[in-house]
């Protein structure tokens, strides 16, 4: 598992996620989390059906995993920082457990808390995030070993039967755009863009 | 059996568990058509616990932490599908970054059942001192919170509740109190 980190591709986050929004052509809805994460989302071109996360540090697979549980027909994607990630290792377990065909997760690898500074992770040099998500049972899960690989695993992931997750190895970059604060907007849009409500 | 349930009874039909506590939260929640129900347990809400899981209406299923459920509720509200979640005193008491960073500027109408522990015979020190937080982080955030005592009150309180959340996009958290479900106590 080590062996397979150290051989990917240190990748660029905004690249890795233009890659995807270009790749969706069915309304498929994706979160992104706190920070640059969400950040990059904003910046790759906003969509009605991004939603992005000014706080609640973690929640961005559980947010998703509601969305997902609420709208089976629809893909649902999640972006989330190592950083983020490892304060819910937990929700990868949920996940695993209830099976959601139609969630995918990112997972953006820096090995650092970038935005706050920069600071190593816990798990930076010690851990590997796909042997942790195998481990809680996400069967389906894989490095990216370069950004041709990245998208074969998310076309891949697109028509799977079960609940998929990515980690891309990604540079010490900081998001390039900043989204807007503006969280009731943020929600009803996203609300608006997946059928749930008309606008006034 | 709860203090509650003994009071009732000679009034009550004893053989409907429909008339218990936990019958009724189960009720108004599908009332309610609040489906997606997420918890980290408690000894107490043991037997709503097991009823939402034998009955095919809910997708009910235990979270790692309260915030994660409380997370997927908010994601399942903006895909159209209702929840709540269920907890202890001491699960409350890891929200409050969430609910001042999710769920109350993104106006989630975020239901929460708190069974209530650390009041009224308490035996566990760090259980009473974590019960004190909750109010006044519920009070810090303005955020609508009842704590129902009786089990007349509780399917009003319940259900009005639950409305109101969702008319106003507010989060509200009903405290189930040891008068209600007859809490935990020592020799328990
Ligand atoms: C609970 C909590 N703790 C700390 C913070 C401060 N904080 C905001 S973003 C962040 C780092 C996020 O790291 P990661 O998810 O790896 O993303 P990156 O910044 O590396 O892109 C931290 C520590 C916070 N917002 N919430």
């Amino acid at each position: 598992m080590d062996t397979d980190a150290r051989n990917t591709k240190v990748m660029n986050r905004f690249d890795v996620t233009s890659r995807l929004i270009a790749k969706l052509e069915r309304e498929e809805a994706v979160i992104g989390g706190i920070g640059n994460t969400n950040f990059d989302l904003w910046a790759a071109g906003h969509r009605p059906q991004n939603f992005y996360m000014l706080g609640s540090m973690g929640l961005a697979f559980p947010i998703a995993l509601g969305v997902a549980l609420a709208q089976p027909d629809r893909r649902v994607f999640a972006l989330e920082g190592d950083g983020s990630l490892l304060m819910q290792l937990g929700a990868l377990s949920t996940i695993a457990a209830l099976k959601p065909k139609n969630l995918i997760m990112i997972v953006m690898d820096n090995g650092i808390y970038q935005i706050t500074g920069a600071q190593p992770t816990p798990a930076a040099n010690v851990a590997d995030i796909v042997a942790i998500a195998t481990g809680s049972g996400l069967a389906n899960s894989a490095w990216a070993a370069d950004e041709e690989d990245f998208e074969r695993l998310v076309e891949e992931a697109m028509s799977a039967s079960e609940p998929s997750l990515i980690a891309v190895r990604i540079d010490d970059k900081p998001g390039v755009g900043a989204t807007r604060r503006d969280p009731v907007q943020i929600r009803e849009r996203f609300m608006h863009g997946l059928g749930v409500r008309e606008p006034l | 059996m709860p203090i509650a349930e003994q009071h009732t009874s000679s009034e009550a039909a004893q053989t409907s568990s429909d008339k218990s506590w936990h019958g009724i939260v189960l009720q108004t929640l599908k009332r309610n058509e609040i489906s997606l129900v997420p918890y980290v347990p408690d000894r107490v809400l043991t037997p709503l616990i097991k009823n939402l899981h034998a009955d095919p209406f809910f997708t009910t299923f235990a979270t790692a932490r309260e915030e994660e459920a409380v997370g997927i509720v908010s994601g399942a509200w903006m895909g159209g599908r209702r929840g709540a979640v269920l907890m202890q005193t001491s699960g409350f008491a890891t929200l409050a970054n969430v609910l001042a960073s999710l769920a109350v500027p993104y106006q989630i109408p975020l239901i929460m059942f708190v069974s209530e522990r650390g009041t009224l015979g308490e035996f566990n020190y760090g259980q009473s001192l974590v019960c004190r937080t909750m109010r006044p982080v519920l009070d810090s955030l303005a955020l609508e919170h009842h704590t129902i005592t009786r089990l007349d009150e509780l399917e009003f309180i319940a259900d009005r509740s639950i409305k109101q959340a969702v008319t106003t996009q507010a989060p509200v958290a009903l405290i189930l109190n040891p008068l209600l479900t007859g809490g935990k106590v020592f020799d328990k």
